[in-house]
């Protein structure tokens, strides 16, 4: 219902329309072998290869509507039939997210279940999931296909959730190979299916009973997830391309961050440093020559070093993941709570990976607020920190659209979305009283000063020339306050709902 | 839910729509020399803010009245005026007297719609909130889906500029629901010298204006109110026409320019009873201008008269919302120079009734869209005009469940059976009837739709389409127009009794 009128059919197109629309080309005409090392254009195939299957199945639907667009050497071609094309398909591969949002509403644990539909905890999760603005900003307007990416991730959870954990394992395995970021959340996948499916009992206290061992279960598992990266990366061994093919996929040579920083730890790392920086060069600590000149936050994306504070190497951000994501692991491997824990976990490992990963983009926030939404409709607690957290997830997503005619679609948007999901999870948990403290709501509504700064006040003073990153930098600086504040917040009532549980039980 | 919240979230989606559909294209894109009617906006423009007001209607040197003359009253030009003044601030270059003409650029692409948006944020949008929201006898949830209905309504997304003296007619209604009366006549006045085609509303406003005088007697109270009502609309006129006072030819010049009578009887193709009628028999080449005028003239009083005459006798409100309907449609089938656009002015009232009568309402709001499809895939709004009526009847059909509410008393139609009863004792049939022809009608709609978008017409007949298009949807205004009046005629009950309609 309403996808209907997600078919907002304007042609605009960005470069990740352009990236596509390579990748077609480039799978269309070429053998195999060459995927991975074309480089006409500058949008090399930086996905797993089920992607690149993908695009080659979609290539042949592409024939009947342009033939130009799969000539590799025609960049930056967009015909009407073109754009046309990449939109339906986008559309159309969202009847996955559908279902897989469908099959998650069924486990939806409503408290009292309203009387009218629009009260519905299922309801308003269906609407927040299909007409969740990050996505549909992402999706439709910026062009990528994560519906139907996050449509896998969404219905692997609810196979979990029904106890079909052999299908949710494939499904993540399968997805796994089509866009690599879900990486992020596999550990919590791993952990949980050892813990809860290949020990198939506890003891009386909730805690591992090691004789229920199963043997069977992780070797089917094991087998599965072989299988299904034979499947894709066989191809790629056998041919010797396995170092190309990692290389392609994760570009370590980027930097740290994006042109325009994640709001994740780092951009508040930047700004500390920048901030250092600039003191000391107005208070004579540091010499002004030995600062590099380049600006991070230029529209270019390469490597850089801190000025003040240590430079961060990939190895740094890896185990700074690696340890946030420990504390929720553990809380899994401890003390499961069945599919609920694991969707906490899930969760928690993507916003960590997301704070403190290495080039992380900030569209990757939306693998935390999805899963997050079914949590949401369920207890008062949840729905609060889902609220900050999409709220200033959404906000960060704004520099994605910036010419005219996208600033007010998305802003319009963004106020349909936040009204939407403030006033459903008000009405849902009406009870409970108040869903933010006053300081949460002092924050989300300095958003909206921020935005007129950014996109109107700004380009309209001297400052423009001089430093013209200054809204971005401001704007992913505040928005990383807020994520981590969220982050933090979430971390700290599973941790202590974990150990209640706990004593509970003894 | 809070109602406030849902009719946020309602507002937000239709100004949504309305945004991303103004970014396909606009009439007359990228067509030389006469362009469409974006650059006719775009050129009142700038007659208006580079000329003296005495030459705005007239046909000097630096005013062809050829290419896209101001047509329209007064308050139109004024509103050009200002919005010229907003894009001298911005870009002269898009009002330079004759150096700006056709000028197409993003910018200015992005400024006009603005300007539409704004408008209807202004005007439209409001009124529509108002009036559902004081909506009365219905829940919250019914008064939240007839305002999403109304603003989702496809005919008026689709067809791009600012929609002004739709928005002061419905205030009008608005005022006159109150009982403010002399607001009421003031909106509606707003909106006559907005756009001269409001006139096709001014019979039912006269009648029921004229009528409530008289049922406070024309001696005391209700003279009163007649006298203060004709000073509020002589006033206002003033007031508008004001800077062309000054001299007799002024105004008479103006006249011409609105009402064009050496134009003929009607232009392109429109779902219009003189344009079909030309399908058997050319009435151009039978008839003289002067009896195609007095014939046009004649029909169309013909048929407004018994629906304006009952509403004099006994006025109501609900008798005055239908009268506005049936009015102006007989104006549209029979009238002189008709355009297809002006069909807009049929369906605001209709939207009005939405829940009141939610099928037959949704069903001629489907029939008005589909009667400007020719319009609408020359400016290459064909895909939107798909995704957005889709979207309308999708709506329209989960808020209301028009399939279940066919009964006799759903469709107002309970004393005309209950007359035909007398006669023919077994007729119980209309439910089915309605439900059946609904079904045939919308699928012929569907079938035409797909066949004007991918088929090719044959050589001989290289209008079939159009035509085709036209003639169905006359015969279904047709069959409207008796059913609205059917509803006026066989009335009984005044404004007060209703009993619940839910």
């Amino acid at each position: 219902m309403g996808i209907v009128l997600s078919k907002c059919l304007n042609l605009i197109h960005s470069t990740d329309f352009e990236v596509h629309r390579n990748w077609l080309a480039i799978t269309h005409n070429l053998p195999v072998s060459q995927w991975y090392y074309e480089a006409t254009s500058e949008w090399t195939l930086d996905y797993p290869p089920f992607f690149a299957w993908f695009e080659y199945a979609l290539s042949h639907v592409a024939k009947y509507f342009d033939q130009e667009m799969l000539v590799i050497q025609n960049l930056n071609y967009s015909s009407q039939a073109t754009v046309f094309f990449q939109r339906l398909s986008v559309i159309f591969t969202d009847i996955l997210f559908v279902y897989a949002a469908h099959e998650c509403c069924k486990y939806v644990n409503g408290k009292r279940p309203g009387k009218e539909l629009l009260e519905k905890p299922m309801f308003v999760l269906a609407v927040l999931l299909l007409w969740n603005f990050g996505l549909l900003i992402v999706d439709h307007i910026h062009f990528q296909y994560n519906g139907f990416l996050f449509g896998l991730m969404l219905l692997s959870v609810a196979r979990l959730f029904q106890k079909r954990h052999l299908e949710g394992a494939l499904l993540f395995a399968v997805l796994l190979h089509f866009k690599h970021i879900y990486i992020y959340v596999a550990p919590a996948y791993c952990v949980y299916l050892l813990r809860s499916y290949c020990f198939t009992a506890n003891r009386a206290d909730g805690s591992l009973k090691w004789s229920s061992f199963s043997f069977l279960r992780i070797t089917s598992l094991g087998l599965i997830v072989c299988l299904v990266s034979a499947l894709s990366l066989g191809p790629f061994a056998v041919l010797g391309q396995l170092p190309q093919v990692i290389s392609r996929l994760f570009p370590f040579k980027r930097g740290l961050c994006h042109a325009y920083w994640a709001p994740n730890f780092w951009a508040l790392y930047n700004a500390v440093d920048k901030t250092l920086a600039v003191v000391g060069i107005k208070y004579k600590f540091l010499d002004p020559e030995k600062i590099p000149k380049a600006s991070m936050t230029g529209g270019l994306v390469q490597e850089f070093q801190h000025t003040v504070l240590p430079s961060v190497t990939p190895l740094a951000t890896l185990i700074c993941t690696f340890i946030s994501i420990l504390p929720s692991v553990f809380c899994l491997w401890f003390k499961p709570q069945g599919p609920r824990g694991f969707l906490q976990c899930l969760i928690l490992c993507a916003l960590s990976s997301f704070m403190f990963g290495w080039h992380v983009h900030e569209k990757a926030i939306l693998l935390a607020i999805l899963p997050l939404s079914l949590l949401s409709v369920e207890s008062p607690k949840r729905a609060g920190i889902y609220l900050i957290l999409t709220t200033t997830g959404h906000f960060a997503l704004f520099p994605l659209l910036f010419t005219p005619p996208e600033i007010t679609t998305k802003i319009l948007l963004m106020l349909l979305f936040t009204v939407y999901s403030f006033s459903s999870l008000r009405a849902l948990f009406r009870k409970e009283g108040p869903l933010l403290n006053w300081l949460e709501t002092i924050y989300l509504i300095e958003l909206v000063p921020l935005e007129i700064f950014c996109e109107i006040v700004f380009p309209l003073t001297p400052w423009n020339l001089k430093f013209p990153f200054i809204p971005l930098l401001l704007t992913s600086v505040y928005c990383a306050l807020g994520i981590t504040y969220a982050w933090l917040k979430l971390y700290v009532s599973v941790l202590t709902e974990s150990v209640t549980v706990r004593q509970k039980a003894e | 839910m809070e109602k406030w919240s849902l009719m946020t979230i309602t507002v937000l989606l239709g100004l949504i729509v309305r945004w991303t559909v103004s970014f396909g294209s606009y009439s007359g894109a990228g067509k030389p020399p006469m362009y469409g009617d974006y650059e006719a906006q775009r050129h009142w423009q700038e007659v208006t803010y580079n000329l003296p007001i005495k030459q705005w209607y007239f046909n000097t040197s630096d005013n062809n009245l050829q290419y896209w003359g101001l047509d329209y009253p007064p308050l139109t030009a004024y509103h050009s005026l200002l919005c010229a003044y907003v894009a001298k601030l911005i870009n002269p270059d898009w009002i330079a007297l004759h150096t700006s003409r056709g000028y197409e650029s993003q910018p200015h692409k992005l400024f006009m719609r603005a300007t539409v948006l704004i408008a209807d944020l202004l005007v439209y949008i409001p009124a529509v909130i108002l009036y559902c929201c004081y909506l009365k006898e219905t829940s919250t949830k019914k008064k939240i889906a007839s305002a999403l209905c109304i603003l989702l309504y496809p005919g008026l997304i689709l067809i791009d500029y600012g929609h002004f003296h739709l928005g002061f007619a419905l205030w009008g209604v608005l005022f006159l629901s109150y009982n403010w009366d002399l607001l009421g006549s003031l909106a509606f006045c707003l909106a006559v010298n907005y756009k001269q085609m409001e006139l096709y509303h001014s019979l039912p406003f006269f009648c029921y204006l004229l009528g409530k005088c008289c049922q406070k007697g024309l001696t005391g109270k209700g003279l009163v109110l007649l006298i203060k009502i004709a000073f509020t609309v002589v006033a206002s006129f003033a007031i508008c026409w004001l800077p062309f006072c000054t001299e007799v030819e002024q105004i008479l010049q103006v006249l011409r320019r609105l009402f064009p009578i050496d134009r003929g009887l009607f232009e392109d193709k429109v779902a219009n009873i003189w344009c079909s009628l030309s399908v058997l028999i050319k009435i151009k080449n039978v008839m003289s201008p002067q009896t195609q005028l007095k014939l046009s003239f004649a029909f169309t009083f013909l048929t407004l008269l018994p629906a304006c005459i009952k509403l004099t006798l006994q006025p109501s409100l609900r008798r005055f919302k239908f009268a506005l309907v049936s009015c102006a449609l007989s104006f549209f089938l029979f009238s002189f120079q008709v355009h297809e656009k002006s069909i807009l002015l049929v369906s605001i009232p209709v939207c009005l009734m939405i829940n009141e009568i939610p099928l037959m309402c949704t069903w001629f709001l489907l029939v008005s869209t589909f009667s400007m499809l020719p319009a609408l895939i020359l400016d290459g709004l064909l895909l939107d005009y798909v995704v957005t009526t889709l979207a309308f009847l999708t709506v329209c059909a989960t808020s209301f469940s028009i399939f279940e509410k066919t009964s006799e008393e759903d469709l107002q139609l309970k004393s005309l059976s209950l007359s035909i009863r007398a006669y023919i004792p077994s007729f119980k049939a209309f439910p089915k009837i309605i439900k059946s022809l609904f079904i045939v009608s919308v699928t012929l709609m569907g079938i035409l739709t797909s066949m004007s978008a991918t088929l090719n017409p044959p050589q001989k007949l290289p209008d079939l389409f159009p035509v085709s298009v036209s003639v169905v949807s006359c015969l279904h205004f047709l069959f409207f127009l008796m059913y609205f009046n059917a509803i006026v005629l066989w009335d009984s009950r005044n404004g007060r009794n209703q009993k619940k309609i839910n």
